[in-house]
């Protein structure tokens, strides 16, 4: 039974690497060639890890097992996030159907501080807020 | 275990191994055709989840499970190798060097 399970996970593990692989030669640009290789890749290890732990059925074997699991998990993300932020810097065309890109003008070129258009209008609204306060000392 | 289970099994390993593989290839050919430095990082990134795979695999082959300890370094340095590329590549948009 045990063996079944683990050849089935490695049947799928290997299926979510192979469409990874896929996507990330047919997918248009860096940004979703990007999401393509990290969620599908992060699933297929995670499934051949399992079958790895499943197989073995032993304490210490599960253990690192779900530890390299657990490691991807967490490092797949910041590892895609650092990568698109440091190709959106340098660049890197979007795909000509992109239909809008939220970050066109927010990162500021020289710092590489991102501004979320939250800034005007808080600024909007303390000066509001300055008036008011004028208004009732006045009052 | 009889007979006609481990042919089985042996046969659905050398399939996936064999997955493993065209699924290197493909992220080969875009490591070598890749317009941009970060497509590289990007087609490196999962080749190295290709080869925590293949070891995983591996050691469910041999029965070496001492194997696992080999696939837990190489997800460490592959991951400190991608934040470093793209460090690199953000410091040299910036101008620093």
């Amino acid at each position: 039974m045990s063996e079944v399970m683990t050849l089935v996970l490695l049947f799928i593990g290997a299926t979510f690497l192979l469409l990874a692989a896929v996507g990330v030669v047919r997918m248009p640009d860096v940004f979703s060639r990007m999401q393509a290789a990290t969620k599908a890749a992060t699933l297929g290890a995670a499934c051949m890890l399992s079958a790895v732990a499943v197989y073995y059925d032993d304490f210490g074997v599960t253990i690192r097992a779900l530890l390299v699991v657990a490691f991807f998990l967490l490092t797949a993300p910041v590892a895609a996030h650092v990568i698109a932020r440091a190709a959106y810097f340098i660049g890197v065309p979007l795909w000509e159907g992109t239909v809008v890109d939220e970050l066109r003008g927010r990162y500021d070129p020289h710092t590489h501080d991102l501004s979320s258009g939250a800034e005007e209008v808080r600024e909007e609204e303390n000066a509001v807020r300055e008036d008011e306060g004028l208004d009732s000392v006045d009052g | 275990m009889n007979g006609d289970e481990y042919t089985l099994s042996s046969a659905v390993i050398n399939i996936v191994f064999a997955m493993l593989i065209a699924s290197l290839v493909l992220s080969f050919t875009r490591l070598v055709r890749g317009p941009t430095l970060p497509d590289r990082v990007v087609a490196l990134d999962l080749i190295a989840n290709v080869v925590v795979a293949v070891t995983a695999l591996y050691s469910i082959a041999t029965g070496q499970h001492v194997l696992l300890d080999v696939a837990i370094g190489i997800a460490l340095i592959t991951f400190l190798g991608t934040v470093a590329f793209a460090q690199y590549i953000e410091r040299r948009a910036r101008g620093d060097e």
